[in-house]
């Protein structure tokens, strides 16, 4: 039996994990990163648009702050957030990127001057300030009071992926590549690491530490189209999910991004947006204005996917063989700013499309891209159910982002929870010495081994391809942007079935070593599971908030739903995971549920809100000197490790 | 795009060092082509329904990672971005990337070989003060157009298209090739890097760094992001001549 110890180990080469191992290793503890492909390759280098941090350094981020930042965060959340952690995040971005900065981002920066920019669809001219001159600037995005996310052209995930993975190899952290994890070990509770199959020899490996922790980004790939990668299949959720302890958070919350090319589902970022670019329907006619008057093509995503689904429904869209699209416009931002700014953008058009978006229009439709669901944690990262198990980024549900998250969140929650859940994976390592019987790894090493074993020896059964894309369809169809009862319940059905049918894969290769069709087998009867989760929790959520829009219950109801969808999946049999809820706890809110300001206001509320409406003004009439520190202080005490707990200096305004 | 569905013949090239005995071999494959088709969407269709121990590795499929580069009818190129109907005779073939290791069929081992690099050119910004830097406080102040600069020299997504068409590094094993240069080049052009020109060239100023190279350019001709390869090799070099 091979065995490899460390202090903590990270499932995921991403710049959560990362930041995470580089984390532990700086506190001096030895960390190793399990990768399935070089950490360079991860999915966070596709991320294009940028990063949310409040530095207000550009003239149109003038005024900004964390509890601007905060307020954009909680309503994009459509209030299904922890509002803890969304402090923790909006505190700590300005310093996460600052860190980055000193490590080597090189982001794109403030010019001094004039410069011509396209909001609204106008052109207009803005102006630096000369004193802001070199300092770090931001772009427009959806759902955002001010222009807040930083960026290195549109290649804002490629550059912070490469730095933190030069970063780790500075430290000579190991990333072992090729390596996936398939079942995590664990006793009573605890954590003790993970069984790893590698990729090219097929030998099963455990790794054996403190901590553990799961950042293997989102489940994107439960669905047939979708921007994300490949890998996105959310192995490391369902691993978690399958010690029957470690719970999922809100699995249902899956957000649909407004702009990915038609028919392949790669991704324009929001950029083209926030830079100026519109929408258009069939007829050339930008028909987000009429939906949205204020935020317009900049509401946020979940919104802005649904108006174009609305429009579409009405006849709207552009017919093509593969299906209605409609437009992104972005040839009034011109050649030079598109070949500075957008170039990814403009690659993958001509690439994919054979268009120049200088030129012509991009035809694109909402498709799935981002995974808010996920292992659920406590504010420290820990999961709530089992000691020693870590998750951050997309694979957590740490929940900064509730039923949906901002454009440039999600880059931004990779390297801020890494910061942060890395702190407490070293405090963890620090205070919980390894005490392992060697009978516990042989349990579940034997366990692994045999189902491989069964995989290998059956002679007759299911295809694992054609599995996960019957899975696929029915994710794409029934639990898509708009959901009802019916379709829903369906879904629940036939992924039972599917369920039932992936107990018995058979392989046509059947060879342990690297072998596709056998890493096939491993992950869809897990990915089904997940689907399960999604599905199931979609169904029973009657109401809609945020990305989870159910036609038949229209309307947010904090009375009944203001609580957080927790998956368990207890026993092997099991046909179904359990689901249960965690209340979210309006009297503690330091924002109490309201209007968001863009799409549809139709709120049932909480019997709490007005309550904490009312406590809040009288704890603000009782201190009318505090400033917003103190405020939230008083409204939001929250608890982050004390390296960080410093007020941020913003250009002309100091540490105010 | 072609409207015309067409019977397309991929040749590929098997071999599975795993498995004792196993001898590389063509093996050719018929895909019906569909519109806007790519060579990731072939090859996975051809794992699906014909094949399933077809190994390859695509992980973006969008351009950006560099994981899916493959020799696609003589000439190196990222594999996801190739649509099929490039090929007027549809016949395309498809051999592993040379100069790595081996994984099986047309997935190598880009991985060890990169970290190598990243390693030998020391690819982090080197200042003690990096990680003392107080987060609270502005960050320090970058010109708009060396930002700029430098993230066009960060653009390389580790691919290998370079190493492959590379006839230096086919003739000197330890050749550091144009992506080690590449890198090399955004930290000397990087403002927060405080390595001198002599410690760079203590990395670089023999043959197998940037003296070594032959300058064919087949890096420059085959990189799938049109990086300035020739123009940062000729520089470096006279930076590098200075250096006694």
């Amino acid at each position: 039996m091979k065995i490899v110890y460390t202090d903590s180990l990270i499932i995921g080469g991403g710049l959560a994990g990362l930041r995470v191992a580089i984390a532990a290793k700086q506190r001096g503890y030895d960390s190793i990163v399990l990768s399935l492909m070089p950490a360079k390759r991860s999915h966070s280098a596709a991320a294009q648009g940028g990063m949310q941090a409040s530095l207000g350094a550009s003239v149109k981020g003038e005024g900004d702050n964390e509890d601007v930042h905060f307020e954009d965060t909680v309503k994009g959340s459509d209030w299904g957030c922890d509002q803890d952690v969304a402090r923790m995040f909006v505190n700590t971005a300005p310093k996460a990127i600052r860190q980055l900065a000193a490590w080597g981002v090189p982001w794109s920066r403030v010019r001094r001057g004039n410069r011509e920019v396209v909001i609204n669809g106008e052109k207009v001219t803005i102006t630096e300030k000369n004193e802001a001159h070199g300092l770090i600037t931001a772009r427009d995005f959806g759902g955002t009071k001010k222009w807040r996310t930083c960026y290195t052209s549109d290649g804002a995930g490629h550059t912070m992926l490469y730095c933190m993975d030069n970063k780790a190899i500075q430290l000579g952290i190991q990333v072992h590549e090729r390596k996936e994890a398939i079942a995590l070990i664990h006793e009573d509770g605890v954590c003790y690491g993970a069984i790893v199959r590698d990729l090219i020899t097929g030998e099963l490996i455990a790794y054996v530490a403190k901590a553990t922790t799961i950042a293997t980004g989102g489940y994107g790939r439960l669905y047939s189209v979708t921007t994300n990668a490949v890998i996105s299949e959310g192995i490391g959720c369902a691993i978690a999910l399958e010690t029957g302890v470690a719970t999922l958070g809100n699995m249902e919350a899956v957000q649909f991004h407004p702009t990915a090319i038609v028919p392949v589902g790669i991704l324009t970022t929001e950029g083209c947006r926030g830079d100026g670019g519109l929408l258009l329907d069939k007829d050339g006619y930008r028909f987000m204005p009429d939906y949205e008057p204020g935020k317009k093509e900049l509401a946020s995503r979940d919104v802005v996917s649904r108006r174009m689904t609305e429009h579409m429904r009405k006849g709207k869209g552009v017919p093509s063989r593969y299906g209605d699209h409609l437009w992104l416009d972005i040839t009034l931002l011109g050649r030079k700013h598109i070949e500075r700014n957008l170039r990814e953008v403009k690659e993958i058009c001509e690439y994919f499309l054979g268009i120049d978006p200088v030129e012509e229009y991009i035809p694109v439709r909402p498709t799935q891209h981002y995974s808010m669901g996920g292992v659920r944690t406590g504010p420290t990262g820990e999961s709530q159910t089992m000691k020693g198990l870590f998750s951050a980024g997309e694979a957590s549900c740490w929940d900064m982002h509730g039923f949906n998250r901002l454009g440039g969140n999600s880059v931004a929650e990779t390297v801020v929870a890494g910061m942060i859940v890395g702190e407490y994976v070293a405090d963890h390592c620090a205070g919980n010495p390894l005490k392992i019987d060697t009978k516990l790894i042989g349990h579940f090493m034997d366990r692994e081994d045999r189902k491989i074993s069964n995989l290998l020896g059956r002679d007759k059964g299911e295809n694992p391809f054609e599995l996960k894309k019957e899975m696929q369809q029915i994710m794409m169809d029934k639990v898509g942007i708009f959901r009802n009862e019916t379709d829903l319940a369906q879904a629940v059905e036939e992924l039972k079935v599917l369920h039932q049918r992936s107990k018995n894969i058979a392989l046509k290769h059947r060879i342990s070593s690297s072998n596709p069709e056998l890493v096939e087998a491993i992950r869809v009867p897990k990915m089904i599971r997940l689907a399960q989760c999604v599905a199931y929790g979609a169904m029973l959520r009657k109401e809609s908030r945020g990305a989870h829009a159910r036609e038949d219950y229209p309307e947010r109801n904090d009375r009944d739903w203001l609580k957080r969808t927790l998956t368990t999946w207890k026993s092997e049999d099991d046909d179904l995971p359990e689901v249960s809820y965690e209340e979210l706890d309006v009297m503690k809110m330091e924002m109490p549920p309201g209007s968001r300001g863009y799409g549809v206001d139709n709120t049932i509320h909480h019997p709490n809100t007005e309550k904490r409406v009312a406590e809040i003004e009288e704890i603000e009439k009782a201190h009318p000197d505090a400033d917003r520190f103190e405020l939230q202080q008083l409204l939001n005490p929250i608890n982050v490790p004390d390296k960080f707990r410093g007020k941020n200096e913003r250009i002309g305004r100091g540490y105010k | 795009m072609s409207e015309q569905e067409r019977v397309l013949k991929f040749h590929i090239l098997r071999y599975n060092p795993q498995i004792k005995g196993d001898i590389p071999t063509m093996k050719t494959y018929e895909v019906e082509e569909a519109p806007g088709m790519t060579i990731f969407i072939a090859l996975n269709d051809i794992r699906e329904k014909q094949d399933p121990s077809l190994q390859f590795d695509f992980i973006c499929r969008a351009g950006i990672c560099g994981s899916c580069a493959m020799i696609i009818n003589g000439r190196p190129d990222l594999a996801c971005r190739t649509l099929t109907s490039k090929f007027p005779d549809g016949e395309i073939k498809l051999l592993p990337l040379p100069g790595f290791e081996l994984i099986g069929d047309l997935s190598v081992n880009t991985g060890k070989f990169m970290r190598g690099m990243s390693e030998r050119v020391e690819s982090w910004i080197h200042d003690e003060h990096a990680d003392n830097v107080d987060l609270d406080r502005l960050e320090e102040r970058m010109d708009p157009d060396v930002a700029d600069e430098i993230y066009e020299l960060e653009r390389c997504v580790e691919c290998g298209c370079c190493v492959s068409a590379c006839a230096t590094k086919r003739m000197r094993e330890g050749f550091l090739t144009a992506f080690g240069f590449m890198r090399l080049a955004r930290y000397a052009i990087d403002p927060r890097d405080k390595r001198s020109d002599e410690e760079f060239y203590e990395i670089i100023g023999d043959d197998e760094g940037v003296f070594g190279c032959m300058t064919l350019l087949g890096c420059q001709d085959y990189c799938p992001k049109d990086l300035p390869h020739q123009t940062q090799i000729a520089s470096l070099r006279r930076r590098m001549a200075r250096v006694r």
